[in-house]
């Protein structure tokens, strides 16, 4: 069940002005480490990427592995040369992609 | 103050010393792949130490959720900027934890992430500079296993 | 010596040793709220005040703290209608942040229809099952901790408020029982801990007080929330005694007690402990 991603960054921000973003999504992260009560192995399970763009243009992204920890966080930053809007995706394990997007303005 | 009697210190510290004396033990026996991840990433090539601050708990409260800031001095322009940074832990079953990549619209070659250390070992960062430069930075963390949040 | 006499004696010694001195040189910085007169502490200390900076941090910025994922998911839960009554938690309580400002803080209370107390948990499965004619939520399922860390988050930074007289008077004092008496294997009451001995370094970790206004708390061992009737599970089982099953009188008498315990302290859920 894919929920709402938590993602935090100003409304608005000066021309050039470098802000940060933090995110924070839910996931198990199944590291393929544990077994079950039945002592079978559990299959891994997790977000394994993640990028970040501006109006198309990358801004930060990053390869994952299961030594990530549950409910994944993840902040950086970004440089804000013009308005626009920020597009985020964490792809799963299954193939599947989260999604998110947010706007910025820049100051008058 | 009362103090602990024998019976009770033992009971309360005792229970699961086998548990908290694991780690120390696996830490000393076993290596993991990261010698050849991160060979695989310079291409045999010797970072420098140094323009890379890696921010960990000294003793992480719990291993599997240790926050983790990573701080690269660069100008971050199109000219002269970080790459990537490949993040490895020694001690756990996989040396790969993560590969940040920025562009200079990172703005920063600063980012934060919550890490899994299954002991006590070493976090090891490596940058790439957009000048094809290595640099690397590395931080001993101590993972306690055994208290009753272990 | 057998190995494992050598860890008892390593462990103890080790244990009484750095109780001294870690205990010491943190307990300056923990703050707590002066107890009422007649309570069994002095100074009423939240567990977070015995985490680390680091720990602490992830409690402090709602969008760093995992928990809110909880809360946020059960936020989306309060509108939605379910059970044969077509009604959601909406449909008779409207906005959780009007309606259940306080209520978290001053469970459990007393039901005169059930002539019993209820906790959180006993009272969101009574609204399911009576009132929207929905299947109760198991205990540790996610709904279920969900909605009560969502509820009582609407009280966060409000004192806990524990009515316990009246009715409610004996079962106050079957949890005080409770709380005193040792239990499993290793012999040990809730008291040997966190009363006798909190502050102290044990087991690679510093003792609380017990305090129970964070939960459900965002544990980092489990990274997920985590009720506060599977927290005492956890201590049970960690004295190797056979726990009280979750939401049974006995646990339910000692959630009681235990939030008197802590009377005043501001409610933290969702907070974050190691």
């Amino acid at each position: 069940m894919a929920e709402k991603p938590r993602i935090k960054l100003p409304k608005e921000a000066a021309k050039g002005e470098i802000i940060q973003i933090k995110t924070l999504v839910s996931h198990v992260m199944e590291s393929g480490q544990r077994k079950d009560a039945q002592g079978k192995p559990i299959p891994r399970k997790i977000i394994n990427g993640f990028t970040c763009e501006l109006n198309g243009k990358p801004v930060f992204a990053c390869t994952l592995e299961p030594a990530i920890s549950a409910n994944p966080y993840i902040q950086f930053n970004a440089r804000i040369e013009e308005a626009g809007t920020f597009k985020f995706a964490w792809t799963d394990d299954d193939g599947s992609v989260i999604t998110a997007e947010e706007k910025i303005a820049l100051k008058a | 103050m009362t103090a602990i009697n024998r019976r009770q210190a033992f009971a309360l510290g005792g229970g699961f010393v086998a548990l908290t004396m694991m780690p120390m033990a696996a830490h000393a026996q076993v290596s993991n792949d990261a010698a050849q991840s991160i060979a695989k990433f310079t291409g045999g090539k010797e970072p420098t130490k140094g323009r890379i601050a890696l921010d960990l708990p000294e003793i992480a409260e719990n291993g599997n959720t240790v926050p983790l800031v990573l701080n690269v001095e660069s100008p971050m322009t199109a000219d002269s900027y970080v790459k990537e940074v490949m993040i490895v832990a020694d001690g756990n079953p996989n040396s790969g934890v993560a590969t940040l990549m920025f562009t200079p619209l990172s703005g920063k070659a600063e980012a934060s992430i919550r890490i899994r250390l299954a002991a006590t070992q070493n976090v090891i960062a490596i940058a790439r500079m957009s000048d094809g430069s290595l640099f690397t930075e590395r931080k001993t963390v101590k993972v306690t296993i055994g208290g009753c949040g272990g | 010596m057998q190995y494992r006499y050598v860890g008892l004696v390593a462990a103890a010694l080790a244990a009484v040793a750095l109780g001294g001195v870690c205990a010491s040189a943190q307990e300056a910085e923990r703050k707590g709220i002066p107890a009422p007169r007649g309570h069994v502490f002095k100074t009423i200390i939240s567990g977070y005040e015995f985490r680390t900076k680091e720990t602490r941090a992830l409690q402090d910025d709602d969008l760093e703290n995992p928990g809110f994922l909880a809360v946020e998911r059960a936020a989306d839960v309060w509108k939605k209608a379910e059970g044969n009554e077509g009604k959601s938690c909406m449909s008779c309580h409207g906005e959780a942040e009007k309606s259940m400002n306080g209520v978290g803080a001053a469970m459990p209370k007393w039901d005169d229809k059930l002539n019993k107390p209820v906790n959180l948990e006993q009272r969101i499965n009574i609204c399911r099952t009576e009132k929207m004619k929905a299947e109760p939520w198991a205990f540790r399922s996610q709904p279920l901790t969900d909605m009560t860390a969502f509820v009582r988050y609407q009280s966060r930074g409000m004192p806990v408020s524990v009515k316990t007289d009246g009715p409610i008077l004996q079962w106050f004092e079957r949890g005080k029982q409770i709380y005193y008496t040792r239990y499993g294997q290793l012999d040990l009451a809730c008291e040997s801990c966190h009363e006798r001995n909190n502050g102290k370094f044990m087991r690679a970790d510093f003792l609380s007080q017990g305090q129970t206004n964070g939960f459900p708390t965002y544990r980092l061992r489990d990274q997920r929330l985590v009720p506060l009737h599977e927290r005492f599970e956890g201590c049970m089982f960690d004295v190797r005694a056979e726990p009280f099953k979750p939401l049974s009188d006995e646990f339910l008498a000692l959630e009681l007690y235990v939030a008197w315990r802590g009377i005043g302290l501001p409610v933290e859920t969702p907070a974050v402990r190691n």
